[in-house]
């Protein structure tokens, strides 16, 4: 298989990488709405090719305090997964599952629970999605969840990028609904992962 | 009050009192922060990695705890600091996500501490204080005037090492 650097990515592999994450985001933003009974609206994908010092700016600043939901991706594809609420959103989707009014607090351990199996659902919706695509075999690991700056949660996925490289490659999805949801898929393939799943559809390379 | 100078991931810069100099959001990445206390001259460094020399081809230098504190003492050096005087203070190298993987990824933040520690060691660059590990994110303010480096946390008073 052709070693496939990041630079090298034209505009044609953007757009299909962009429409995996439409499909995949889709399914998730459809298992959430499900989930909270409502109606979510989705943005077209980006595709993204960051330097480390601009993965800050990513949503809304570094110190922005979200709730992350983080899971490896093993199988044929390996990676990372993350789901990101903005906290007020968080608050509500918990409140929701929970049946309670939401509260201003930080959350308690059974409240990150509920955040975490959230997270297990729908992004094992958006990897069951892809798989079904490209036939590779995406399995999630157990989900891990914090809540915290945005910075220090995005650092974790751009250290393992910062092993192969000076870039950090992403497929993000938001999603949001009139008042209270607010939130983002990303996909983060690791490098050798890329050619894989654009050989599975056919593209050579 | 002087202007505050913002580093981002992998990056680095001096700083001149009255300035200040910040990075925002600290996960398992190290700031490390050195001034020279007579001229009041320094800098911040906020590395992910902890060795060059674990990667084949090493080209953003800022990126790791050997080569980024190297450069960063370089950098405060050609500003006008005095070599001999520099001292260091460093924040950051959580675990961001408690799993149950064992995988040196994951222990990031631990291997980062200790690494920027050997570099200061090797460099004979005295460390004055640290908040490392645990489990949450920093965001952080050196002050080169005083030497003061406050730290801000979710859910946490702000403290000042």
């Amino acid at each position: 298989m052709a070693e496939l650097s990041m630079e090298q990515l034209s505009s044609q592999y953007y757009d299909i990488l962009k429409e995996l994450g439409n499909i995949g985001a889709g399914n998730a933003t459809t298992a959430l709405a499900q989930m909270l009974g409502g109606k979510l609206d989705m943005s077209v994908p980006q595709v993204r090719l960051l330097e480390f010092k601009e993965v800050g700016d990513l949503m809304g600043g570094a110190d922005q305090i979200m709730a992350g939901i983080y899971l490896g991706v093993e199988g044929d594809i390996t990676g990372s997964m993350m789901f990101l609420l903005g906290m007020e959103s968080a608050r509500h989707l918990v409140a929701k599952l929970m049946m309670q009014e939401p509260t201003g607090d930080m959350f308690s351990e059974i409240e990150l629970s509920a955040l975490k199996e959230v997270g297990n659902i729908i992004t094992g919706s958006y990897l069951n999605s892809l798989s079904a695509l490209t036939n590779l075999k995406m399995i999630p690991t157990v989900p891990a969840v914090a809540v915290d700056m945005a910075g220090a949660i995005l650092s974790v996925p751009a250290i393992q990028f910062g092993l192969m490289g000076d870039n950090i490659l992403l497929i993000e999805t938001q999603f949001n609904d009139e008042t209270q949801m607010n939130g983002y898929f990303i996909l983060l393939p690791d490098l050798d992962s890329y050619s894989k799943i654009l050989s599975s559809l056919g593209i050579s390379i | 009050m002087g202007k505050s100078i913002l580093v981002g991931m992998a990056d680095l810069n001096t700083c001149t009192a009255p300035d200040s100099i910040t990075t925002l959001g600290l996960g398992s990445c190290v700031g490390i922060a050195i001034r020279d206390p007579g001229t009041k001259i320094g800098g911040l460094a906020h590395i992910m990695l902890p060795d060059s020399k674990e990667i084949s081809s090493v080209t953003h230098v800022p990126k790791f705890a050997d080569t980024g504190i190297e450069e960063l003492v370089k950098k405060i050096v050609a500003a006008g600091a005095n070599r001999a005087r520099l001292v260091a203070k460093i924040a950051g190298g959580a675990q961001m996500f408690a799993t149950t993987s064992n995988s040196s990824t994951m222990k990031v933040g631990e291997r980062n501490v200790i690494a920027v520690k050997k570099k200061l060691k090797e460099m004979n660059i005295r460390l004055l204080a640290e908040d490392t590990g645990d489990s949450y994110g920093r965001t952080v303010i050196f002050y080169p005037e005083t030497g003061d480096y406050v730290i801000k946390t979710v859910g946490k008073p702000e403290k000042t090492i």
